[in-house]
């Protein structure tokens, strides 16, 4: 009998992991070298190493299925160091996401410690701000496309819709590492968010060394006009780990073995 | 042991001893005459209260004669969708829900408690610069506010004036090219003199990926901003936002004061009140007060006070005198003035007539005479050629090119309604000019057309080529029929 429950729960495990593994599929980015706007002195490309990436954002039902596996996430159980009082918000009750948000929408008003968590606890991590940046730069086509006009034009119109945070993940396009929705549903948080040190006083930073962001950023970025990406960086810079916004999600990435 | 000095050395050094500290106070009194600000700070504050905060064109009452308070600023940014010109929509980001965003009114000496709040279902981080804060970024490098959180600093006031506030995270040009910017006003001890009407009016130039008027949605272009070719300059965010039934206010006599700031992000403006005389502009709204003036220049993240008393009745048309702005991209309002006339100041037109250099003596108008005809266009494509040519040269200056005229003040000839409904009544107003009222597509215009001095032939041609073009309904005007109705209104 006891032999004939664990088989079966071991069934079951089985079944449900490799349903959450299909939820979250990954797929595999190549090593390679690029130039970031911000972080490295005199615009040396910054390597990196191979690894895969959630082809999705985690999505309100994937959340759900983790917080009732870890009741301590919820929100009546969140420790305000831990997550500001708007974490999850937008949901109806503890353990409920609501009729007012789909289940394959993006899960946001998540703090990065709790993000960061959920990633440990599928065995992943959260991507580096390199990591997510090199798979960011790509379009349909190609691996870079951050000079391309057309490009930057729809990263920069997301800025103009207004509550692009309801929609269903995989809905806009398929990037050439084939992952979805590195723009145009929610910013995402990077494992190493904060590691750019930007002042909040976005003009004065042209003459330190240190290479931040804003009104000078036009002078010292490596793109001139990628301005599109200036939105992100300040962005980041205004987050605290605890911090949880209706547009911030995140998805998980993971070392290659 | 050096116990004994010589007497001579002991008085020299007391001498340069009080040299010193001479010069010491003399220099400490030159610091402190420096500026009025070296005094403002020491100025003690009494109590706490909440800034009253008003959206365009309205301002908060005047300080008056209140002590310096500890002052509560809440400035809510706001991400919205709103309209930029007619069918024309554009993605705002505002400081309290109105470009220019609210206007805050303080007095020098107050301790301001600055709280920027960023709405949670908003985008993009904001901060503000304050040109009225003495400090790092004006209030910049404290006020970096991520979607869904709020940032409180504190600054003194003390220096009084007009100032410009804006965002300023990255990219900064575009944060002030999508309407963040507003004015905050630092009012002197005792309070501005009384005026009887206070209005804010703020300039500023948007960009975007289609022409002027260009329905729909709009995006900003970040291209054009760079070459400085605003599509859209206008005063308080939008078209027309100080015009016809928006248009602000005042009574023959009364004093009327504006805080006019101009946002930017690029064009500095040539702001003038056609029809007016500034008594009093507070220079860069500064404390310098400059009389009797025109046209004053407002650069871009600046801003003039400007005085005037209206003596006359009428529409005074306020501009950026770089004047294709104010009537081929928007930067135009109105301040209508009630009341008596005064013929003395101005007289209206006392006489209409023709001045013919040879003839020596002014005439009436040949109304219903008919001048002989050089060329008879005689096929409808003839006719619309011809009148094609005098629409370019009579018509088009209000009209416009393509017949759209400019909203709320020239109604379009495009598509337009009052136009097909009667034909008889638009040779009417060619002939003999049209005033007051009248409802083209569905709005209301109120404004003057002269009459023109054109053959009948000529107004039939034109009129033709107006009913061909630009979607009307093709009826053909001949000169006959031009005549016959120039006969019938002329007995």
């Amino acid at each position: 009998m006891l032999q004939l429950k664990i088989i079966i729960s071991t069934f079951l495990v089985m079944i449900v992991t490799s349903l959450l593994a299909q939820e979250s599929q990954m797929v595999a980015i190549k090593r390679g070298a690029y130039v970031p706007l911000y972080g490295t002195k005199d615009k040396k490309p910054v390597e990196v190493d191979a690894f895969s990436m959630d082809v999705y954002p985690v999505t309100n039902a994937q959340f759900l299925a983790f917080i009732k596996k870890r009741p301590e996430f919820s929100r009546s159980k969140m420790k305000g160091i831990f997550a500001e009082k708007s974490y999850l918000s937008h949901w109806e009750s503890e353990f409920n996401y609501g009729k007012n948000n789909l289940s394959n929408a993006p899960i946001t008003n998540v703090s990065w410690f709790v993000a960061k968590k959920y990633c440990e606890c599928q065995g992943k991590r959260l991507p580096t701000m390199d990591e997510w940046e090199y798979v960011a730069m790509a379009d349909e086509k190609r691996a870079d496309a951050r000079s391309k006009e057309e490009f930057n034009n729809y990263i920069l119109s997301w800025y103009e819709k207004p509550k692009t945070f309801v929609n269903p993940v995989g809905k806009t396009f398929k990037n050439y590492w084939g992952v979805y929705d590195m723009h145009g549903l929610v910013w995402e948080w990077t494992s190493d968010f904060n590691s750019i040190f930007l002042s909040g006083e976005s003009r004065k930073d042209k003459d330190t060394d240190k290479n931040l962001f804003c009104g000078s950023g036009s002078v010292n970025a490596s793109d001139l006009m990628n301005y599109a990406a200036f939105m992100r960086y300040g962005f980041r810079a205004s987050l605290k780990a605890r911090f949880t916004t209706r547009n911030l999600g995140f998805r998980c990435a993971k070392d290659l073995k | 042991m050096k116990t004994t000095f010589k007497n001579g050395k002991q008085i020299k050094i007391a001498l340069i001893g009080c040299l010193a500290l001479s010069l010491g106070l003399f220099a400490f009194k030159q610091l402190a005459d420096f500026s009025s600000a070296d005094r403002n700070k020491y100025i003690e504050v009494e109590g706490q209260m909440e800034a009253e905060l008003t959206a365009p064109p309205l301002v908060p009452k005047p300080i008056g004669s209140r002590d310096a308070t500890k002052l509560i600023v809440n400035m809510e940014v706001k991400e919205m969708e709103s309209e930029l010109a007619d069918g024309v929509k554009y993605t705002y980001w505002t400081f309290g829900g109105s470009v220019p965003g609210s206007f805050i009114r303080t007095r020098v000496g107050d301790e301001v408690e600055f709280h920027l709040r960023n709405h949670p279902d908003n985008k993009l981080s904001h901060n503000i610069d304050l040109h009225a804060v003495t400090g790092q970024g004006g209030g910049a490098a404290s006020s970096l506010v991520a979607p869904g959180h709020e940032k409180v600093f504190n600054f003194k006031t003390l220096n009084p004036g007009l100032y410009v506030y804006h965002c300023a995270t990255a990219p900064v040009g575009m944060h002030i090219a999508n309407g963040m910017y507003g004015l905050i006003l630092v009012e002197p001890e005792g309070g501005l003199p009384a005026v009887d009407k206070e209005y804010y009016i703020m300039q500023g130039d948007f960009y975007t990926k289609g022409k002027n008027g260009d329905q729909g949605l709009q995006a900003f272009d970040m291209d054009k901003a760079v070459k400085e070719q605003p599509d859209y300059v206008v005063f308080n965010g939008k078209t027309g936002s100080l015009v016809g039934s928006k248009a602000i206010t005042a009574k023959v006599g009364e004093t009327v004061r504006l805080f006019v700031g101009n946002g930017g992000p690029n064009l500095v403006s040539s702001f003038h009140v056609i029809g007016e005389i500034f008594d009093n502009v507070r220079i860069e709204g500064g404390d310098m007060v400059n009389h009797n003036v025109q046209t004053t220049l407002i650069p871009s993240g600046g801003a003039a006070i400007v005085e005037f008393k209206v003596d006359v009745p009428g529409t005074l048309i306020l501009v950026d005198h770089s004047i294709f702005r104010a009537f081929n991209k928007g930067a135009l309002g109105m301040l209508k003035v009630e009341g008596p006339e005064d013929k003395t100041i101005y007289s209206g037109t006392t006489q209409e007539g023709i001045y013919l250099p040879e003839g020596g003596a002014i005439q009436t108008m040949p109304k219903g005479k008919e001048v002989a005809v050089s060329k008879v266009a005689k096929t409808i494509p003839q006719q619309i050629q011809a009148g094609k040519d005098v629409f370019g040269k009579v018509c088009f200056a209000c009209h416009q090119s393509e017949g759209q005229g400019i909203p709320t003040v020239f109604p379009p000839l495009a598509k337009s309604d009052y136009l097909n409904a009667d034909s008889k009544r638009a040779m009417n107003a060619v002939l003999h000019g049209l005033t007051g009222e009248v409802t083209v597509n569905g709005k209301k215009y109120n404004n003057v057309m002269t009459s023109q001095n054109l053959t009948d032939e000529e107004i039939a041609n034109t009129l033709t080529f107006v009913y061909d073009s630009w979607g009307n309904n093709k009826t053909r005007i001949t000169a006959a029929m031009v005549k016959a109705q120039r006969n019938q209104n002329s007995h």
